[in-house]
């Protein structure tokens, strides 16, 4: 209505108006904008010029520009390639699972259940614990000594006797990932249930006067009805996963044997154990390309089910 | 569960007929027990820290391991918070818990103002670039930490802020800001436009009708914003440490990571250092859920 109004007044007529819109909404959006800029746009404009020297700090004052050779240096690199796998392989185990079982969850939270109410209402709690406790809390549970998770397999049986999995390299990534699962499963269930909740019942219910079973049903209805959400979050996820630092930092540091060393670790340890800051900075750059195609497709994503 | 088929709460609002039948029965079982399943999977890590939080060392060490402690004891909880005579660990965890609690609140502060009203301008004004501002302010939101760090550091050095609170307010407004907008953008869109007309021919300005109209209207949005904002500064660890380095501004994931390196066998202490960082977030999320929720599902679904 208000545009409409907008357009059917004559433009000359001003004079109720002291300043015209551009202006209000540069002054409203001008204090937002400088503290972005401040802190976003300049250091990664900053960023960017680093990446060109090479730049290491125990030997300061020799700083000569080498151009894109941190960027060639490092994609020509093994370890560049090892750490990028390992991320991808923790991104997409760890978001499946994430994303299935939220599905699952969220299914199961959508039916008439007596006691729903109680798993909908403590679902939030891992999703709330700090990702450094949750990560803390798992690094114990783990422990190959004391930890509950040894217990408890043998006390029943499981396995015949503790196991360090933590340190072990075979086993490290997969606890990670259990963690990481731990605690985001109920993010997904809830960002589906609420997909879900979003599904006409008419559709579904004349579904079920035609005759189908309950996964037909899933299968035929409701996934086609939420798959824009199911998207969304796995974008989603996949972007927040790729980048993984804290859990890791504090579960295993890395290791055993940069097992663990994701993307995000390798360029961390570049920059402030090898104190290579110029390599850092090229892939700090290199991290933020990937991330910013996947945010390009979420966003473009939340734009068609944005409503 | 035979009883639940007959006598539907009010909550189910899906309540098709249903008869009895062995399938029935046997797929209601079967969702029950994925729900015991569930309910067991999500609270047993929680228990199991808090009974390592209270335990004594001879039952958290025991082979086999006594899963109910016979000792309980809260000394720990003493030490880290009220105990006079705060050992170096309970001074840092003590200055640690009051950081986090000041970068927090001035985090959420700061960037519900400033996003609130960047977020009418998007909802409301038309202006050249809009769109591909809000694009902008989505990207530097989505940007990873590891690509900003190095020059931030840089940068706090110069000026004099690194292992300051101030610098790590700054950074995380940065990121918080843009979700303010992001969400508040949806929230006002909502409110009918009418209204804050109404105000202006009233003869408010631009400024009094979101401050009189608009914020009155979005409080829950806000409420929902200013407590997702708060736990996203909560939880924030990698600009933390490498920006900081004393107690002066180390926060608590910091203070956690130095408890893992300090006192890393000594896994009740870490235990009652992970229940004291988690609980304001906890106790949030369980006493607010609807307004998280809303929240998390208006910033991360809908666009």
């Amino acid at each position: 209505v208000a545009s409409q109004a907008a357009l059917a007044r004559p433009p000359r007529v001003r004079s109720k108006r002291p300043w015209p819109e551009t202006w209000v909404a540069a002054a409203f959006v001008a204090p937002a904008a400088l503290v972005v800029l401040l802190i976003v746009i300049v250091p990664l404009g900053r960023a960017l010029w680093m990446s060109l020297f090479h730049i290491v700090l125990t030997r300061p004052g020799v700083e000569p520009f080498v151009g894109l050779g941190n960027y060639i240096e490092q994609l020509t690199n093994p370890d560049f390639w090892d750490a990028t796998g390992r991320a991808l392989f923790f991104t997409v185990v760890s978001t499946v699972l994430e994303l299935s079982l939220g599905l699952g969850l969220a299914l199961l939270m959508d039916q008439p259940l007596r006691f729903r109410w109680l798993l909908r209402s403590i679902i939030i709690l891992p999703w709330a614990l700090p990702t450094i406790v949750n990560a803390l809390m798992w690094r114990w549970i783990d422990n190959a000594e004391y930890g509950s998770l040894n217990a408890l397999l043998t006390q029943t049986g499981i396995i015949p006797e503790y196991q360090p999995w933590l340190s072990n390299s075979d086993t490290a990534m997969w606890m990670i990932i259990i963690a990481d699962v731990w605690k985001l499963t109920p993010l997904c269930a809830i960002l589906l249930l609420a997909g879900l909740q979003g599904v006409n019942h008419e559709v579904v219910e004349v579904a079920q006067v035609d005759g189908a079973g309950p996964l037909s049903l899933f299968r035929h209805i409701v996934l086609p009805l939420i798959m824009p959400v199911v998207l969304v979050v796995l974008v989603l996820r996949t972007m927040e996963a790729f980048k993984v630092f804290d859990i890791i930092w504090i579960m295993t540091h890395g290791g055993p044997a940069n097992s663990t060393q994701t993307i995000a670790i390798y360029a961390y340890q570049t920059a402030y154990q090898g104190f290579d800051f110029g390599r850092g900075a090229a892939l700090g750059y290199l991290i933020a390309l990937v991330i910013m195609v996947l945010a390009a497709i979420y966003l473009r994503l939340l734009g068609r089910t944005g409503r | 569960m035979a009883t639940r088929a007959v006598a539907p709460t009010p909550s189910d609002v899906r309540g098709r007929p249903r008869r009895r039948r062995p399938r029935r029965v046997a797929r209601w079982a079967f969702l029950y027990a994925g729900m015991i399943v569930a309910l067991i999977v999500v609270v047993a890590p929680f228990a199991w820290l808090l009974i390592s939080s209270v335990a004594l060392p001879v039952d958290l060490l025991a082979k086999p391991l006594q899963w109910i402690p016979e000792h309980i004891t809260f000394d720990r909880f003493v030490q880290l918070t009220v105990g006079s005579e705060p050992n170096d660990q309970a001074q840092g965890f003590r200055s640690a818990f009051m950081n986090s609690m000041v970068i927090a609140s001035s985090v959420t502060a700061l960037s519900l103002v400033v996003g609130t009203v960047a977020a009418y301008a998007f909802a409301r004004l038309r202006f050249p670039g809009r769109s591909w501002l809000i694009l902008a302010f989505m990207g530097t939101y989505m940007l990873p930490p590891i690509a900003l760090i190095l020059p931030l550091y840089q940068i706090m050095g110069a000026l004099g802020l690194r292992d300051t609170p101030l610098a790590l307010i700054l950074i995380y407004s940065s990121f918080v800001t843009p979700f303010v907008i992001w969400i508040m953008r949806g929230y006002i869109s909502t409110i009918p436009s009418e209204l804050d007309d109404a105000a202006r021919v009233d003869g408010c300005s631009r400024l009094g009708a979101l401050v009189r109209v608009i914020v009155p209207l979005s409080a829950p949005g806000l409420l929902s914003t200013a407590l997702l904002a708060f736990l996203m500064s909560w939880d924030e660890f990698l600009y933390a440490l490498i920006l900081t380095s004393t107690n002066a501004s180390k926060t608590l994931p910091v203070a956690l990571n130095d408890f893992i390196g300090r006192y890393g066998l000594d896994f009740g202490l870490l235990a009652t250092g992970g229940v004291i960082a988690a609980l304001p977030p906890v106790v949030i999320a369980f006493l607010f859920q609807r307004h998280i929720v809303a929240g998390l599902t208006a910033g991360s679904v809908k666009g």
